[in-house]
C-alpha cells in the first residue's frame, strides 16, 4: 500500500486534490481511498488530506502518519507546520515553489522536486489554482497514476467545460515539466 | 457498477434509487453532504421525491412522521445534536410503528462542542424502539439502507443506519451504487396498511391507558426480538440479487481464537489490518496465541445467539467502544457482558471519542491489555 499526504491551505483545493488522486488511481484499475484531515475548514488555515492506493480494498481508516509521498501546495507552510513529520525513508516530496529543491531542509533520504505551480496556474488558469498542475506533475514524477486517468478524474469532477479544459491543460503542463 | 465517489454521495444516490416520496432534513455536520446531494438531485430534476426544508431537526423528524402516517416512503438524516433534538419524535415514530429509514452520520455530542466522529449520538437512542445498524464501509452502509427499507416496511419498525461521520461520509472510495431497476427486484413499492386518510378517518398514536399501554410496549419489544429472523432471511435474499453479503455479525480471523476484539463501525477496518499484523508477528515469534474479530452490525435487534456462538471459544474479549455510559463502561461492552456472563474475561476499551484518531498501534496496545482482567473501562487515547 502506498500512502500520500497533501499539505495546503484552506481554499487551495487540497481535499479536491486527494479526491482526484484517489479517482485517477481507481481509473487505473487500483483500489484507493481519499479523505481530508477533518477540521473546521477556513480559507487560509493549514489543511491536510490523505490518499491510499493498493491492489485490494483499503480497510485502514486512520490518518496517514508515515507517508511515502508528500504534495506540498504552499511552501510557506514549512515555516509553521512540520510537513516532513513521519515521512518514510526514500519518500518523495513534490513542492509548489520557484526555489530549487536544494534550498529546502529535508530529512535524509527524502527526494524533493519543486515546480512553480502558482506561476503556471496564473498563466494557464488565470487564478492561483494549483492542484491540477501539481497532480499532473505528481503523475509524471512518480508514475503512480496515469496522466490519462488524472484527465478523466478532472472531467468527472468538474461540470463546466471551460474549467475542465483549463485544468486538463494545467495537469498536462505539470506532467511535461517533470518529465523534461 | 463500481464507482469512486464520496460516501455521502453514494448514500444519496442509493436513497434516490429507493424512490422515497418525501425527504425532509435539516443540515448538520457531518451529515450535510448527504442531504445537500439529495436536495441537488431534486433541484436538477433527477429525483421524484418532495424535498421539504425544515427549520430544525425536530421539525424534519415531525415532517417525515407525518408523511409516513399518510403512507409515503420517507427519509431523513442527521447527526449528534440534531438527533438529540429529534428525540421526542424518534420515540413517537417507533411507538406509532412508522417505517422510517434514517441515516445517522455519527458524531460526538456537546458539550464541549465537537463536530468529529464517535458513536455517542446513536447509542443514546438504544432504547427508543428503533432498529440500529452500523456499517463498516460505504458499500455496507449503502446496502444496509436498501435492506432497511425492506425490513422497516415489512415489520413496521423504523431503522437507523449509522456510519462514522467524516471517516465514512467524507471519504472517496469505491462503491457499487445500485440502480432503481435492481433495487425494485428486492424492494417492492411500499404498501401501508393503516394510513391517515380524510376519506377514512382514523387516529394514529392515540392515547393508551394502563389497560393497553403495557401490552403495546410488550408487542413492540417482541417484534424487535423477532425482527432478527426476518433480517436473516432478507439478507439471504439480498445476496441472491446483489451478490454481496450482509450479516447481523461478522467474524474475522482465527475461528479458535483465545482473544477476540469486538466493535461496531468503520474502526473494524483498522482492527482487521492490525489483527493481521499481530497474527503475522505471533507466527514469526512462534507464539501460538490466536486472535479474532467480531463485528457487530446490528445493535438492535441484538444478535444474542450469533454472539454466543462466535465467542464460545474465546477466553479474553476486548470490546472496543466509541461511546460510553458515563460512570460505567462502553455501551457495546455492557451488552456483551450481559450476553456472555461472568465465564470469560471481558474488558471495555474506550477509543475515538470526539474524533480522536484510532490507529493500528492503539489496537495492538488493546490486544496486549486484553488478558489483564480489568474491571473498569480502559481509555485508550493514543
Amino acid at each position: 500500500m502506498v500512502e500520500i499526504r497533501i499539505h495546503g491551505r484552506g481554499g487551495q483545493g487540497s481535499v479536491t486534490a486527494a479526491e482526484l488522486v484517489a479517482s485517477a488511481a481507481f481509473y487505473d484499475g487500483q483500489y484507493s481511498q481519499g479523505f481530508p484531515n477533518f477540521g473546521v475548514e477556513r480559507r487560509g488555515a493549514p489543511v491536510t488530506a490523505f490518499v491510499r492506493i493498493d491492489d485490494k480494498f483499503i480497510r485502514l481508516r486512520s490518518q496517514v502518519y508515515e507517508p511515502d509521498y508528500l504534495i506540498i501546495q504552499d511552501p510557506g507552510l514549512l515555516e509553521n507546520v512540520d510537513v516532513f513529520e513521519g515521512v518514510k525513508k526514500e519518500a518523495v516530496a513534490l513542492i509548489n515553489s520557484e526555489k530549487p529543491a536544494s534550498e529546502f531542509k529535508a530529512p535524509k533520504g527524502l527526494k524533493i522536486k519543486t515546480i512553480p505551480a502558482t506561476k503556471l496556474a496564473l498563466k494557464i488558469i488565470g487564478q492561483p489554482i494549483i492542484n491540477t498542475i501539481l497532480l499532473g506533475a505528481f503523475a509524471g514524477l512518480t508514475g503512480l497514476i496515469k496522466l490519462a486517468s488524472v484527465e478523466r478524474a478532472i472531467k468527472e469532477r468538474f461540470g463546466d467545460e471551460e474549467i475542465i479544459r483549463k485544468n486538463i491543460e494545467a495537469a498536462k503542463r505539470g506532467f511535461e515539466l517533470v518529465k523534461k | 457498477m463500481l464507482k469512486i465517489l464520496e460516501g455521502s454521495r453514494a448514500i444519496a444516490e442509493t436513497i434516490n434509487a429507493c424512490k422515497p416520496g418525501v425527504i425532509s432534513a435539516y443540515p448538520i455536520t457531518p451529515q450535510t453532504h448527504i442531504v445537500e446531494e439529495l436536495a441537488k438531485m431534486k433541484a436538477d430534476g433527477e429525483a421524484g421525491y418532495e424535498y421539504i426544508r425544515a427549520e430544525s431537526e425536530f421539525a424534519a423528524a415531525s415532517i417525515v412522521l407525518g408523511s409516513l402516517a399518510t403512507g409515503i416512503r420517507s427519509y431523513t438524516a442527521t447527526s449528534s445534536q440534531g438527533l438529540l433534538l429529534m428525540t421526542e419524535v424518534i420515540y413517537n415514530i417507533a411507538g406509532m410503528r412508522l417505517p422510517l429509514v434514517m441515516t445517522c452520520a455519527n458524531r460526538a455530542v456537546s458539550a464541549p462542542i465537537n463536530i468529529w466522529n464517535d458513536q455517542q449520538d446513536a447509542v443514546t437512542m438504544r432504547d427508543s424502539g428503533w432498529l440500529l445498524w452500523f456499517g463498516e464501509t460505504n458499500q455496507e452502509v449503502c446496502d444496509l439502507h436498501i435492506l432497511a427499507y425492506k425490513i422497516a416496511e415489512k415489520l413496521q419498525l423504523p431503522v437507523m443506519v449509522n456510519l462514522d461521520g467524516f471517516i465514512l461520509t467524507h471519504v472517496v472510495e469505491p462503491v457499487a451504487v445500485e440502480t432503481t431497476e435492481k433495487i425494485k427486484k428486492f424492494l417492492p413499492a411500499y404498501q401501508p396498511t393503516e394510513i391517515l386518510d380524510v376519506n377514512n378517518p382514523l387516529t394514529l398514536g392515540a392515547f393508551a391507558t394502563p389497560t393497553h399501554y403495557f401490552e403495546i410496549r410488550e408487542e413492540l419489544h417482541d417484534d424487535i426480538v423477532a425482527s432478527k429472523a426476518v433480517m436473516k432471511k432478507e439478507m439471504a435474499d439480498f445476496k441472491k440479487i446483489f451478490s454481496r453479503d450482509l450479516a447481523l455479525v461478522e467474524y474475522y480471523g482465527d475461528k479458535k481464537a483465545e482473544t477476540v476484539l469486538v466493535a461496531m463501525g468503520s474502526v473494524l477496518g483498522t482492527i482487521k489490518d492490525a489483527v493481521d499484523e499481530i497474527q503475522e508477528n505471533n507466527k514469526t515469534k512462534k507464539q501460538k496465541n490466536k486472535i479474532g474479530v467480531l463485528k457487530i452490525v446490528s445493535l438492535r435487534p441484538w444478535p444474542e445467539e450469533e454472539i454466543l456462538t462466535a465467542l464460545k471459544d474465546a477466553k479474553n474479549i476486548a470490546v472496543i467502544d466509541k461511546s460510553i455510559s458515563l460512570g460505567t463502561e462502553g455501551i457495546l461492552a455492557t451488552e456483551i457482558k450481559r450476553t456472555i456472563g461472568d465465564s470469560k474475561n471481558i474488558t471495555s476499551f474506550i477509543v475515538g471519542l470526539g474524533g480522536r484518531d484510532v490507529t493500528k498501534e492503539m489496537i495492538k496496545h488493546i490486544y496486549k491489555l486484553a488478558d489483564k482482567n480489568q474491571e473498569k473501562a480502559v481509555f485508550v487515547s493514543k
